[in-house]
């Protein structure tokens, strides 16, 4: 096997990539992700909390959903940190004595499904918009373009105020609201990327081939943004989900008895002065599942771009 | 430069138009006002002449049309629920809006750039990790969160500042850090990322090498070029303060625009709804020129024609 290989214009390049062929020669590509987060800690961490989070999600309704709605007067407002009523309320408990923990688990599956399917669909409505802007140009370029600036300019706050004045403010909803609002991120990165690839010689191949223009769209060009696009849905989930908890905090978001870790924020306000866990702990919830996300996507972005690679694999190297 | 502003406005105006449509059809669907402004028990023939009176009878293309016009003449029509020009009311609100982000802005910027900068200086070193860390939490925190908190230690707890309302310069304090938190955090990582870039540019060494002291390198070689990112994300984050502070201003009970906004959707106050949106979008087209203009003050190459 050759130890390095040229890689176009890079000359600094031949030693990562050698290493690259070396781990990929003995462990699969897997095991490889593994070891490349293991690397950073901190990105370790975030990939723990979430996975974590994705078993709340799951599973915390199915189990916890009686818990999270028996109402226990003994533990009226009880406070954090004393196990003595069990672990169910270490977290402490609301004014009808429901244990928080319970409810932060069970409001997971609101909050995160919320945020993901909101981005999903603004990714693949976006990403499609995106990939035409940018091929096609023209006309059509400038409508899309257009249209998009028109909803990044309308404040989105309102914009979501208004439609859910309008259509009640059911999870269906709240999901449609936030991932119109978050398309124009999408199709102005994906169109910016799209402008640049076109012109590369793969794709004036494709055409020459007489490759069809979806096909050239969907099977040469959207494989090579994607990398980015799955980064920037990493952080656009962390953004939705505080657009989300804001507009439950404002009252106009999920309605109860459906819960999110907003709503529970909002409905904490109101015992500031006597019990402070109530708003303080959905808040904590939301801050590190934010910062997570923003953390393993900077991990993404770093080991996706071969200019960057480095930094995690000098590593791998000085260690073995 | 006048050619380059008047093809950016002519640009504009399309988005602007599509936005007044939006508007002024989606908040028409929210409901009739009748039904707020009037008595539950108000007979029919009432209900009709309150519609009447307001031109709230005629088809919506009519509607439409009369608002269209009275645009053209800077009038916006009257506010329901202040019996006053809309633009009067939303005019009332906006320096408040303003003076928040014209306060937060220039703090965000200063704190963001020497930190993100002093962290490039040593990557991986102790303040860089530090300060990514801090920014992190800082850009990831939901900001009503901090400001319940915030009201809860420093005005409940330690009384040192006032819960809500506007007065002193003192009320100004926890709404500006509260707002400040987000854009600092993101900014400081923009920051440093791309004078990460500028310091290991091929210029950096020919000045090291030259004996310019590492002060100047950073503040006045690398920071120059490494500012064109920074300058594009902090006018998001201060389009988005223009545009509604809706929440700061909610919960410390500021008389900003965004708290009028969500009002007068909720009062179906529509001509404010219609004038609020107009003048915020407004407001960040005239930044988006203006740092249209700061990139082409910062990098010479970059030239409009």
């Amino acid at each position: 096997m050759p130890l390095s290989i040229r890689v176009s214009g890079t000359a600094e390049m031949n030693a990562p990539v050698s290493l690259t062929l070396q781990t990929s020669a003995t462990s699969s590509g897997f095991r490889d992700a593994i070891g490349l987060l293991w690397r950073d800690k901190l990105a370790t961490l975030s990939a723990i909390l979430l996975l974590i989070v994705l078993v709340c999600v799951l599973l915390g309704p199915w189990l916890l959903a009686d818990k999270a709605r028996a109402v226990n007067l003994m533990a009226r407002n009880a406070p954090p940190f004393s196990i003595d009523k069990g672990w169910m309320f270490f977290l402490g408990a609301d004014a009808l004595g429901r244990s928080l923990l319970a409810r932060i688990i069970v409001a997971s599956q609101n909050t995160m499904v919320i945020a993901t399917s909101a981005v999903c669909l603004s990714l693949v409505l976006g990403g499609l918009f995106g990939l035409i802007a940018g091929y096609k140009g023209g006309w059509v370029s400038a409508l899309l373009l257009r249209l998009a600036d028109a909803i990044m300019s309308f404040p989105s706050m309102l914009l979501a105020v208004i439609v859910l004045f309008v259509f009640d403010p059911g999870i269906t909803n709240v999901i449609f609201v936030l991932a119109i609002s978050r398309i124009p991120i999408f199709l102005r990165t994906v169109r910016a990327e799209v402008l640049e690839i076109k012109e590369r010689m793969f794709v004036t191949a494709a055409r020459a081939m007489g490759a069809r223009t979806d096909r050239i769209l969907l099977r040469h060009i959207a494989p090579m943004v994607l990398p980015t696009v799955i980064n920037l849905a990493a952080l656009e989930i962390a953004f939705v989900m505080l657009v989300e908890s804001g507009l439950s905090f404002l009252g106009i978001g999920i309605q109860p008895p459906e819960v999110t870790w907003g709503l529970m924020v909002a409905d904490g306000r109101n015992y500031l002065g006597s019990a402070w866990w109530l708003a303080f702990w959905p808040g904590v919830a939301i801050m590190l599942v934010t910062m997570a996300l923003n953390l393993l996507s900077n991990w993404l972005r770093v080991v996706t771009d071969p200019v960057e690679r480095w930094r995690l694999q000098t590593t791998v190297s000085r260690h073995d | 430069m006048g050619s380059f502003i008047f093809k950016r406005s002519l640009q504009s105006v399309f988005s602007l138009v599509v936005l007044i449509i939006l508007v002024f059809f989606l908040a028409r669907m929210t409901g009739s006002p009748a039904d707020l402004y009037l008595p539950q028990d108000a007979s029919l023939e009432v209900r009709n002449q309150f519609n009447e009176q307001l031109g709230f009878n005629d088809p919506l293309y009519v509607q439409f049309g009369r608002f269209f016009w009275g645009l053209l003449h800077f009038d916006m029509g009257q506010s329901l629920q202040f019996s006053r020009p809309a633009v009067e009311v939303v005019l009332q609100a906006f320096p408040t809006t303003l003076t928040l982000a014209a306060i937060t802005m220039p703090l965000v910027l200063l704190l963001s750039i020497v930190t993100g900068s002093l962290a490039a200086f040593r990557p991986g070193g102790v303040f860089d990790r530090l300060a990514s860390f801090i920014s992190l939490i800082g850009a990831s925190t939901p900001n009503f969160w901090v400001a319940i908190v915030g009201v809860l230690v420093f005005a409940v707890t330690l009384r040192v500042l006032p819960t809500s309302g506007t007065g002193t310069p003192l009320h100004w304090v926890l709404p500006v850090a509260v707002l400040m938190l987000r854009p600092t955090g993101v900014l400081v990582q923009v920051v440093r990322t791309s004078m990460m870039t500028a310091l290991s540019s091929a210029y950096i060494k020919t000045a090291r090498a030259k004996g310019v002291g590492s002060r100047a390198i950073v503040f006045v070689h690398a920071l120059r070029n490494g500012l064109l990112p920074v300058i594009t994300v902090a006018s998001d984050q201060a389009a988005g303060i223009v545009n509604g502070a809706v929440i700061v201003e909610t919960v410390f009970g500021f008389p900003g625009i965004g708290k009028l906004m969500i009002d007068s959707v909720m009062l179906r106050d529509f001509a404010v709804i219609q004038a609020a949106v107009l003048v915020t979008a407004l407001a960040v087209f005239i930044i988006n020129i203006i740092v249209d203009i700061t990139y082409a003050l910062v990098d010479p190459r970059i030239r409009y024609s």
